[in-house]
């Protein structure tokens, strides 16, 4: 039997170096082989300490499960932290991952484009130059299942916040928005707690 | 700043392709000189990875933005990874010379 394979990661881009080199004395011995930090652990950092998202939330921008996440994370640190204490080159490259970006619409040309420089924020369409752009989210239209009718509700496992089921939408998936922690489905949550009574 | 259009035919009134990697025609437009060049897709008839090969012909005439009517999902990263802008325009009766007009604030 084959392994399973890996999810593909998300990464919104590549990083804008190639690696890190130390310096001082201990570059004077350079060891030969870098610590090799993958993309999706460079990206893992990034959303996790750069952008300040929790656990949940940045594994949602990545497409992976939140213990993935945490998993991915932390071998992004461990790698790190031998690189300083090693005074070890760090080279970021590999990983299994795609690269996506941002997508938004124009209101007068009806256009769609996205935003491949992420630095920049969007201010005009880069077809007819009109500033009614709007943000965009791809997903949506390319999702065909038809609209079922759910009377499901997701709800959040720290606050016990709810909102309505989107069907398509694994409850998992959802962020709740006022505490920003994990979504689950209401009913798997009544089972399980009909069963521990 | 270059822009690939793709286009049915070789003139300037043709339609707006709606395929991307099995396009008939480029339309490669840059916008500093104007200057228009028609280039046949010479994978318009691969049987697998056209898409790939498309872009790489693109990367090496240094265009930075494509406008077309679909991307596939396997080409859409490797244009990201390219840093390329994709431009999506759903309207099968859109025509060359009008989108190039809509270029010209550049």
């Amino acid at each position: 039997m084959s392994p399973k394979l890996k999810v593909l990661r998300r990464v919104s881009g590549p990083p804008p170096i190639k690696g890190f080199r130390p310096y001082g004395e201990a570059t004077n011995h350079r060891i030969a082989d870098p610590v090799n930090l993958l993309y999706e652990e460079y990206e893992a950092l990034r959303l996790s300490d750069y952008e300040r998202l929790n656990h949940h939330q940045a594994s949602v921008v990545m497409g992976v499960s939140r213990p993935t996440f945490t998993r991915i994370y932390a071998r992004a640190l461990q790698k790190i932290a031998s690189a300083f204490v090693e005074g070890r080159q760090i080279s970021i490259e590999g990983g299994k991952i795609f690269f996506d970006s941002d997508w938004f619409r124009c209101a007068d040309c009806s256009c769609y484009f996205n935003n491949p420089e992420k630095d920049k924020p969007v201010e005009q369409c880069p077809l007819c130059g009109s500033q009614q752009v709007s943000g965009f989210e791809m997903e949506k239209t390319s999702g065909t299942r038809p609209s079922e009718v759910s009377y499901d509700e997701c709800v959040c496992t720290v606050c016990g916040f709810e909102i309505p089921h989107q069907p398509g939408k694994p409850c998992n998936q959802e962020i709740c928005p006022q505490c920003n922690g994990a979504m689950r489905r209401k009913k798997v949550l009544e089972f399980s707690h009909q069963k521990k009574s | 700043m270059k822009a690939a259009i793709t286009s049915t035919g070789n003139t300037l009134d043709s339609l707006l392709d709606q395929h991307f990697g099995r396009c008939q025609y480029f339309v490669v437009y840059d916008t500093d000189s104007k200057s228009i060049e028609f280039l046949p897709n010479p994978f318009k008839t691969m049987e697998e990875g056209a898409g790939y090969s498309v872009v790489q012909l693109l990367v090496s005439k240094g265009v930075n933005k494509v406008i077309s009517g679909e991307f596939g999902l396997k080409v859409k990263p490797i244009l990201d990874s390219h840093k390329i802008q994709m431009i999506i325009i759903k309207d099968p009766n859109k025509r060359i010379n009008g989108i190039l007009e809509l270029l010209n604030h550049y």
